[in-house]
């Protein structure tokens, strides 16, 4: 065993004991399972909150971002901020709905407050859906890091059935709790590690962050700032939009709204998250570090840049320690995604076919269905493909699809129907799938735009589809409504003659 | 004083919006190129943004919501 090594399985064996210690003092029941009772207080709302945002995907794709396509990855920035700042206004009617009808899962969300168990199968089937390649991306992600940290002693295969037997073992045990409890340690590694890496990097390879962003505009001119054309301005601002609409839309984001104690714990965060985001920018640093330290790298390989440059710089043990917080932000938002699948799984699809089944029924549901999530994930992982990201982006514009059909409900009086809900995402989701499989974009839909226009997400034209269907058959449906009591009104005096 | 809420706008004008003015390198700031810094420095504004929005709304007094 190497020294390396050591910090990895150190970092798994903490995960594995605090998710078991989570547990302790609590009556598992289902609504502690999912929701932990909806207890948590501001720090650990704001760990489950974040923790969704340091995924494997900001640490291996952020840096990896930065190296490959530089100033696009500021998009990552941005959009978590503007969505911390709508969770302000959004997340809090969402809790007290949540609160006062006794809710676990976004797709209970759907079915109260449209009043149709079916539109909760048509969201949780969503949810499920996007929630799968966010998990195998997870998994991916800790086979890579394990192995390249771990010297090549671990191949990832054995890595990401360690990996997801943990998650599992804990999630089965306790719940979000589990998750959250694994959140602190995950969060102190990440930030030491992060912050460490992008202040070191630039400073012992280029003499300071100045000096680095000079180094880079040299070789490569405008780098670092967004290009003329392709991912350029339209596209940054149509990209942070649509995925700050989506944020809140993951069923494992949307159920830790629902763990908060009051809603001024989450307005608090709505002040805290922005700043913890900044982190982020370390990322940033030290993907940007790599460009001219390991170049070179090449379509999925980019993703490797801040490890190579690690194992490039430091001894084995200090990589062993950057491991140890890779391993964790794959293994706790992994286990997020884990609870969430499982309780849309039992709570909304099995509850549904088994009409009699009571909280104690569907939480044993649950717990059985956590390893086979997690087997369905790892099938995906190591049967491989390099259409992760695709799948990840294509799973984050599914997710969008629900953004309409949850704000409109908000309002007490809302005109959209269950009807106009459910086509709205049926057709949103339908548009999302036909346009990622043929790879559209709106410049081959539309060829005679100006070429901004063309540079738009094409995320858009979906959420765009989405919102017309709804509205059309939201008015169809009040209009057939409408004229079905005239009806009845018009025949009804005769038969009260007879 | 709910009205402070609006203030929660600027955000999103900034970081929407405000690339299109600010997409260059040079001037460096502490070291960024110009559109990170801006970025960066809106990020923090609207943290404190966020703070005097939170203070100022009266729906924090509540402690039971």
């Amino acid at each position: 065993m190497n020294g390396a090594l050591i910090g990895i399985a150190g970092a798994v064996i903490l995960a594995l004991g605090l998710g078991f210690l989570a547990r302790r003092g609590q009556q598992m029941g289902l609504e502690q399972w999912t929701v932990a009772g909806r207890s948590f207080g501001a720090p650990l709302v704001f760990l489950l909150m974040a923790g969704e945002i340091y995924t494997t995907f900001t640490f291996l794709g952020g840096s990896g971002f930065a190296y490959g396509r530089g100033g696009p990855a500021y998009y990552i920035l941005c959009y978590a901020t503007l969505a911390y700042v709508m969770s302000y206004f959004l997340l809090p009617p969402i809790w007290r709905y949540a609160r006062d009808n006794g809710l676990y899962s976004q797709s209970d969300f759907f079915i109260r407050k449209y009043d149709s168990p079916a539109l909760g199968i048509l969201v949780s089937l969503v949810g499920i859906v996007a929630l799968i390649p966010y998990l195998v991306l997870q998994f991916k992600g800790l086979g890579i890091i394990v192995e390249i940290a771990g010297y090549g002693a671990i191949a990832s295969t054995p890595a990401v059935w360690i990996g997801a037997a943990v998650a599992t073992a804990y999630v089965m045990v306790s719940g979000v709790r589990g998750a959250a409890w694994t959140s602190v340690a995950k969060d102190a590694m990440i930030l030491l590690a992060v912050v460490f890496l992008g202040i070191y990097f630039p400073l012992h390879y280029y003499g300071g962050l100045g000096a680095m962003f000079a180094a880079i505009e040299e070789v490569k001119p405008g780098f670092t700032v967004l290009p003329a054309h392709g991912e350029s301005v339209w596209w940054f601002s149509s990209t942070v939009l649509l995925t700050v609409l989506g944020f809140y839309m993951w069923p494992h984001a949307f159920a830790s709204i629902y763990t908060a104690r009051n809603t001024r714990v989450i307005r608090l965060n709505a002040v805290f998250l922005p700043i913890y985001q900044l982190i982020l920018l370390f990322v940033f640093f030290a993907g940007f570090a790599a460009i001219l330290q390991v170049p070179g790298l090449k379509g999925t390989d980019v993703d490797l840049a801040l490890f190579k440059l690690s194992v490039k710089t430091f001894d084995p043990w200090v990589v062993g320690l950057i491991g140890a917080a890779g391993v964790l932000t794959a293994l706790v938002p992994g286990s997020m995604i884990l609870t969430a699948a499982a309780t849309l799984f039992a709570n909304n699809l099995y509850r549904v076919a088994d009409r009699s089944a009571d909280d104690a029924r569907v939480l044993r549901i649950a717990k059985l269905v956590v390893p086979l999530v997690a087997l369905v994930a790892i099938y995906f992982t190591l049967r491989g493909g390099q259409t992760i990201v695709a799948l990840l982006l294509m799973g984050y514009s599914f997710v969008t699809q629900l953004f309409p059909a949850l704000v409109l409900s908000l309002p007490r009086n809302s005109w959209v129907t269950r009807e106009g809900a459910a086509a709205g995402i049926v057709a949103g989701v339908a548009t999302v799938a036909a346009v990622s499989l043929t790879h559209t974009t709106i410049g081959t839909l539309f060829p005679s735009l100006p070429a901004e226009i063309k540079e738009l997400n094409v995320g858009i034209v979906a959420l765009a589809v989405n919102i017309v269907v709804l509205i059309a058959f939201s008015a169809g449906t009040k209009l057939a409504a409408a004229r079905n009591r005239r009806v009845v009104r018009v025949s009804a005096p005769p038969s009260r003659l007879a | 004083m709910r009205s402070v809420r609006a203030l929660a706008l600027l955000p999103f004008l900034a970081l929407l919006v405000g690339p299109f003015f600010v997409n260059r390198v040079t001037p460096y700031v502490f070291g960024m190129p110009f559109l990170l810094a801006w970025l960066v420095a809106w990020i923090l504004l609207t943290a404190a943004i966020m703070a005097v929005i939170f203070r100022l709304d009266p729906a924090n007094r509540d402690e039971s919501e």
